[in-house]
């Protein structure tokens, strides 16, 4: 079930990591979904807003998640404090267009990993979620 | 009175979005000014509304057929109502996030609304100019309006 969010959770073998894809954008999530190129990255499921990534989050357990931060229901800032209370060692890349650095500070101090700004390119999307590998 | 560099920010955010997203930049046609009621739209508009220091709304307003090959560029394959109006709410997030980075506390920056057709005029406050700034982008045109007082 390619980029759908709305609970989708995405069939497939399991791999060394999971990740899971939180944005309000349809075309953001597919974006993110297709320019993924690591093998050893399995996308388990993908969701619109905070809490449905909380329910995802706990049926899937992701080891990876990137977090989009202005989304209706429950914002990314509120939804990263949750994941990280469920799960402390998630690692989590913030995608986000506000482009501010207290945001950035306040996202990471929640315990977010890492901040990529929109628009990007695939170049930098693979990068910034190889560095978030690296670190799991 | 608007400032230039108010309105660079603003102009920034926009072609940003072309150039990174779309790997082909957009140009910036001549502005001017509407004086008298609304700039007209194309079919999808992306808004955000802006207070504190100024007062007012920011667009962009782009025609369905940008927005397609927009989204080609991006390889989306999926040219439904529902992600065209999810392009122009993206653009418009990054003139927003481009603005609340530049303006700091000074201005407060709604999130993103998206009105669809062109008779869906967003509401210009009373006692703002607009100005209006040509984006172009391929053989496309869209616009970019800033309405502040």
């Amino acid at each position: 079930m390619v980029g759908a969010a709305n609970g989708g959770v995405v069939a497939g073998a399991r791999r060394a990591f999971r990740l899971l894809i939180v944005d309000d954008s349809n075309i953001m999530r597919r974006r993110i979904e297709r320019s993924q190129q690591f093998d050893e990255l399995e996308v388990v499921g993908s969701a619109a807003n905070g809490v449905e990534a909380l329910e995802l989050f706990e049926k899937t357990d992701p080891d990876l998640v990137t977090m989009d931060l202005t989304m209706p229901r429950m914002d990314g800032i509120e939804c990263i404090e949750n994941l990280v209370r469920l799960k402390p060692d998630v690692r989590i890349l913030v995608i986000s267009a506000l482009a501010d650095k207290a945001t950035a500070i306040d996202a990471m101090e929640k315990g977010a990993n890492g901040f990529l700004n929109k628009p990007f390119t695939d170049r930098q999307l693979n990068d910034a979620i190889a560095e978030l590998i690296r670190g799991a | 009175m608007l400032q230039e560099q108010e309105l660079k920010t603003f102009v920034d955010g926009t072609t940003h979005y072309f150039e990174v997203a779309a790997q082909q930049p957009a140009t910036v046609g001549s502005p001017y000014l509407v004086t008298d009621g609304n700039p007209s739209v194309h079919e999808y508009t992306g808004v955000i509304n802006v207070s504190g220091r100024r007062e007012g709304v920011v667009y962009f307003t782009a025609p369905k057929a940008m927005l397609t090959v927009l989204l080609m560029k991006m390889q989306e394959n999926d040219f439904s109502h529902e992600n065209m109006r999810d392009l122009v709410g993206e653009v418009a997030n990054t003139i927003s996030g481009n603005a609340r980075r530049d303006f700091g506390n000074d201005f407060v920056i709604s999130v993103p609304s998206v009105l669809t057709g062109e008779r869906n005029d967003p509401p210009v406050i009373a006692g703002a100019r607009s100005f209006v700034i040509p984006i172009n982008w391929r053989s496309h045109s869209a616009k970019l309006v800033v309405a502040l007082r």
